[in-house]
């Protein structure tokens, strides 16, 4: 199953010089771009693990390009993402955030059912992926 | 912020993916007509006019200009064109005018298409150089990072290198720095600048970085009618003008200054400037006489130059301008 987060996710993946066109796009409008790597595709996951520190005072792409390349290179199996940040005040938030790497092959998520008092079911949902330790999903 | 929200639509992600079909090779190209097209006679013109003196420098500029143009007219007929190590060492003395003709050399380069951005990143040691281990790499990409699409201009290169030290993190940077100026030549050009001699021994000590510098240019000393055209200029822009008796002063002055230690060229005569300035400040402040013209707010007088210290030294055969015996 596919995973969809963030902004362009329901789009085909995008190529490195669509990612750089976007980056540009994020550099030109005073955004702080950043890189960010999980494996843990649940989507309330929302702290994902820092690829080095964001990028500040950045004039063109290239700089954060090469940082997507090591980031694949160091976890080609891992979900990858580019984040902008926006500090305009009103704003104070990231404005642009998207995927850039994921596994070969997504399992998908298990649906739980869990009886509560009376009739009552909570549901929550479990990636496959995550049935594995840290560091050790998607083969 | 309207403005800002309605431009948040950004590119579409597939509008770079459209490919341009390479252009089919030309039998000619008309070199004059791609001179004109990359505007970059503006800017040599500009360092022409601009700039005073440093001929040698100015004539290097327009020979890298030339090869850069000549390439892409190479490109255009379809002829093999490597592209081309751009690293440059500016070597001269303080105040020659280094940072000033990187900053042109980034336009140029960003007229000619070989950097993106055109901007230029001036850094010393302090920014490449971490303190403590693991702290250089990170700082060192960040800085290159920076730079990238635009110049890296690193002031005073050969703190960089600290013989004396072996556990230097000086190396470390040095070595970050050729791996990017190697794998990376089209994101960046590093301008390595500093004062000759030293440039001297720390190209000699780091032979790796020699080699992938193609450009060395070299800046010499102003003459002393040079400097008092640049002292002319600067007051100029200032909205300051001299008396007949202060250009006098100035012409004594600049030989005088130009024997003394720790002369540092243009940078000596803008801060000589700024104290005639001051000494004119304080010249109209103790007057006290009420209304002062545009004139004399303008107008810098000999006696707010001959105040100088170095008036008080014998000069270098120089006729003392204050008439002392």
């Amino acid at each position: 199953m596919r995973i969809t987060q963030g902004t362009f996710s329901y789009l085909p993946d995008l190529a490195d010089d669509e990612i750089r066109a976007q980056v540009e796009y994020a550099l030109a409008q005073g955004w702080a771009v950043s890189v960010e790597y999980t494996d843990d595709p649940h989507p309330r996951n929302s702290y994902w693990e820092m690829w080095g520190n964001p990028m500040f005072d950045l004039k063109d792409p290239a700089g954060v390009m090469a940082e997507v390349v090591a980031s694949r290179a160091q976890f080609p199996r891992h979900y990858i993402r580019v984040n902008a940040f926006d500090a305009t005040r009103g704003f104070e938030t990231t404005r642009l955030s998207f995927i850039v790497n994921r596994p070969r092959d997504e399992p998908g998520f298990v649906l739980r059912r869990q009886e509560g008092a009376g009739r009552v079911i909570r549901y929550t949902i479990d990636s496959y992926a995550t049935t594995a330790p840290e560091g050790r999903r998607y083969g | 912020m309207s403005g800002r929200a309605a431009a948040g639509a950004g590119p579409s992600p597939a509008a770079s993916a459209q490919s341009v079909p390479p252009p089919a090779a030309a039998a000619q190209v008309d070199l004059a007509t791609l001179f004109a097209d990359a505007q970059v006679s503006d800017v040599l013109d500009e360092l022409d006019t601009e700039l005073v003196g440093l001929a040698p420098v100015k004539a290097r500029i327009r020979d890298v200009a030339a090869l850069l143009l000549v390439d892409r007219a190479r490109a255009a007929v379809g002829l093999a064109n490597a592209s081309p190590s751009l690293h440059m060492s500016f070597t001269g003395n303080p105040g020659t005018g280094k940072t000033t003709v990187a900053m042109r050399m980034a336009q140029i380069l960003l007229r000619l298409g070989y950097v993106r951005k055109g901007h230029l990143v001036a850094v010393t040691r302090d920014d490449l150089v971490g303190q403590y281990i693991g702290h250089t790499a990170p700082k060192t990409r960040d800085v290159l990072k920076k730079a990238m699409g635009g110049v890296l201009f690193i002031d005073e290169a050969y703190y960089l290198y600290r013989p004396e030290n072996e556990r230097d993190y000086g190396q470390e940077a040095i070595e970050i720095l050729l791996q990017v100026m190697e794998n990376q030549r089209d994101d960046l050009v590093v301008i390595f600048a500093g004062y000759e001699d030293r440039m001297a021994t720390f190209f000699r000590s780091n032979p790796g970085l020699s080699s992938r510098i193609a450009h060395h240019i070299d800046f010499p000393d102003y003459t002393s009618g040079e400097l008092g055209e640049i002292a002319t200029r600067m007051l100029g822009q200032m909205q300051y003008r001299l008396s007949e008796a202060a250009r006098q002063a100035l012409a004594a002055y600049i030989p005088r200054r130009m024997g003394q230690p720790h002369f540092a060229n243009a940078r000596s005569i803008r801060n000589a400037l700024d104290r005639a300035r001051l000494r004119q400040a304080s010249r109209l402040f103790r007057r006290r006489s009420g209304a002062v013209t545009r004139d004399e707010l303008m107008t810098i007088e000999a006696e707010d130059l001959l105040a100088s210290r170095v008036f008080d030294e014998p000069g270098p055969g120089a006729s003392d301008a204050k008439g002392r015996p």
